[in-house]
């Protein structure tokens, strides 16, 4: 394969997303591999110099572009820049994070430049110059082995699959100027959840279901802050309104892949486990020996989750000092 | 205002999803079809601003001829009529090509927004709303859990990664569903047989002016199905109390697992 392949990173505000930096060490593996080029490129205002965080993952080039209408992440704005980009690159190959900005924009571009586009892949395999990539479906309950046809193939990498590898390199960055021409779309503002541990991104997810009986989860936010995890809910939590959407866990919440998940009085519908089976170690803490998580879980624990889990948070304590 | 909703019809979310003998595809013999849940907010809100604007609801879908069912639901729950396009040629279709025909299709339906879900939860392919829109050189807001329609212009409040943002596109436009936009209504008794009376279209990729030799080779092709990574026997905690358990998940999870 001769031609290359481009990484688009993802900033907001000025900083990148961590599985920007899974994506580029991806994209650098893949490069050795197929002995292509690799390129990353960043849109925003003013981040030719963060682009340079970029160097360490060893791309042969970073491009910036760079453009006022680029502050914030618009749809329409982005895709048109980054369209601009590809057509005057031509890479092979474009990989994305699978985030919810990874997930839109992929999408977009990819029906612009009629390329087909593999989301959410939580392996990438070479084959010769084919590219095999690995995606979870029906909401995890299969993995798909696909292969993408065509000049141009995009594919986006779920968080927290690939490793981060630090390889090194001279890339400078280069700033492009970005084609951006009609945008009709807005942006009004954003609000933050500030402090929060993004669910997707998260390491250590700690969750809580209907057995934490109320809106109180002091016992499972207390073990998440010393572990710096992030909180979920299943799906029946988040409909008595003790949770937000945004923390629901499952087939129709977000799908996680921390190293560890530890789940607290869920019973482990098929939807629930369906967004975290793909975790590397599970816990389940329920009060009934047969809930059927534990049949899906690494370690069970048959507890009150109030009784336990303040335990389990001073015995971590402990051995964090 | 008239609104489009693109509906797919996906094994329920319940289902235990086995391989077929080929290997690439899965046994649907056994399962329960239900309205994909993303479009199922896609047709409440489709009915809340019909309700407060006038106009029509109509749904789209291409799928097998089976798929009429799903479209059926949503005409009992409230929508005007429905277009099920099916072609044999379209069995195995990617998303990118399945957007092309619902873009085809869209083109002679009349609107002002088309609302599809987020995702389909059997391909999760995250992908046809926004390429549908980019078929039909419309503005696409994804993950939308508030909308507001005010002088051909929609403002949302979406899903983005860590908050939510506000965005806005001049109409005709299209948007995508996340949960907490709205709790879909079921259909009810008289619901359900107005629906057997509303217009069901049934058409063909040629009735679109779609060339079914154009949609022979998809662009993505699954060459292999595999259950995830079966989990070893759960390990049960041992211990008389819960603080020893609590000791010996921790030493657990530090010692052997080491992922603190
Ligand atoms: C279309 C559709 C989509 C869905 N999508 C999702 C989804 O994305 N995510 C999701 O999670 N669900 C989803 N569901 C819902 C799913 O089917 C289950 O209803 C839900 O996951 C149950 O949540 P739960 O385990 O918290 O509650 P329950 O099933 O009620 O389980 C509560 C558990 O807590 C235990 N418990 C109670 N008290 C205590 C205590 N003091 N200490 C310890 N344990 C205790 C009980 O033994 C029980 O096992 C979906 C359903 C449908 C129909
Ligand atoms: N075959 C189809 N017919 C109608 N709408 C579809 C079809 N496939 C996907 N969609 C729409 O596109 C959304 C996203 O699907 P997907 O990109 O497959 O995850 C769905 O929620 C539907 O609104």
């Amino acid at each position: 394969m001769s031609k290359g392949i481009m990484v688009v990173a993802e900033q907001s505000d000025g900083v990148f997303r961590k599985v920007t930096f899974e994506v580029l060490s991806e994209g650098k593996r893949i490069a050795d591999k197929l002995g292509c080029q690799l390129t990353a490129v960043v849109l925003g205002a003013d981040i030719a110099a963060l682009g340079q965080e970029l160097q360490a993952y060893g791309p042969d080039r970073i491009l910036a572009v760079e453009d006022s209408q680029l502050a914030d992440y618009l749809t329409d704005a982005y895709t048109n820049a980054l369209s601009g980009v590809i057509e005057q690159e031509d890479p092979g190959i474009l990989l994305f994070g699978a985030s919810v900005q990874g997930k839109d924009l992929s999408a977009r571009v990819a029906a612009r430049i009629d390329a087909p586009l593999a989301v959410d892949c939580v392996a990438i395999s070479c084959d010769g110059d084919v590219l095999t990539a690995t995606r979870p479906i029906y909401g995890g309950k299969l993995l798909a082995n696909v292969v993408l046809e065509g000049e141009r193939q995009l594919f986006s990498i779920r968080p927290n699959t690939a490793e981060i590898i630090k390889a090194g390199g001279d890339a400078v960055v280069e700033t492009v100027s970005a084609e951006i021409g009609t945008v009709s779309m807005k942006f009004i503002e954003k609000r933050m959840e500030t402090g929060k541990i993004d669910l997707t991104e998260a390491n250590i997810v700690v969750s809580g279901g209907r057995g934490m009986g109320g809106e109180d989860y002091s016992v499972v936010e207390d073990l998440a802050a010393v572990l710096g995890a992030a909180v979920g809910a299943s799906r029946a939590a988040v409909d008595e309104g003790w949770r937000s959407h945004s923390d629901q866990v499952g087939q129709t919440g977000k799908v996680v892949s921390p190293g560890l998940y530890m789940a607290f009085g869920i019973s482990g519908a098929i939807q629930h486990l369906a967004g975290m089976s793909s975790s590397k170690v599970i816990v389940a803490i329920n009060n009934d020996a047969e809930a059927p998580i534990f049949a899906k879980a690494d370690y069970a624990v048959v507890a009150d989750l109030f009784e336990i889990a303040p335990y389990i948070t001073e015995e971590i304590q402990k051995i964090s000092g | 205002m008239d609104v489009l909703v693109l509906l797919k019809q996906v094994p329920s979310t319940e289902s235990i999803i086995e391989i077929a003998g080929d290997g690439v595809s899965i046994k649907t013999d056994d399962l329960k079809w239900v309205i994909n849940p993303y479009d199922e907010l896609a047709v409440e809100e489709a009915l809340r601003l019909r309700e407060a604007h006038g106009g029509t609801v109509t749904i789209l879908t291409v799928g097998r001829e089976k798929a009429a069912e799903a479209i059926r639901t949503a005409l009992a729950m409230g929508a005007d009529k429905g277009v099920l396009v099916s072609d044999p040629v379209l069995e195995g279709c990617d998303p990118l090509c399945t957007a092309k025909v619902l873009a085809a299709a869209a083109k002679e339906i009349p609107f002002d927004l088309i609302i599809a879900g987020q995702r389909a939860v059997d391909d999760d392919a995250y992908m046809v709303g926004s390429a549908v829109a980019e078929a039909l050189g419309i503005p696409s807001i994804t993950m939308v859990i508030k909308e507001e329609i005010s002088e051909n212009r929609i403002q949302c409040q979406k899903t983005i990664d860590g908050g939510v943002a506000v965005v806005e596109a001049p109409l005709p436009a299209l948007i995508t569903t996340q949960r907490g936009l709205n709790e879909p209504r079921y259909a009810s008794l008289p619901g359900i047989m107005k629906a057997k009376k509303k217009p069901l279209d049934s058409k063909t990729l040629a009735d679109l002016g779609l060339d079914p030799q154009t949609f022979t080779a998809f662009k993505m092709k699954i060459v292999a199905l595999n259950p995830p990574p079966e989990r070893k026997g759960g390990q049960v905690v041992e211990g008389e109390t819960a603080q020893e358990k609590a000791r010996e998940l921790v030493r657990i999870l530090h010692e052997e697992a080491k992922v603190f």
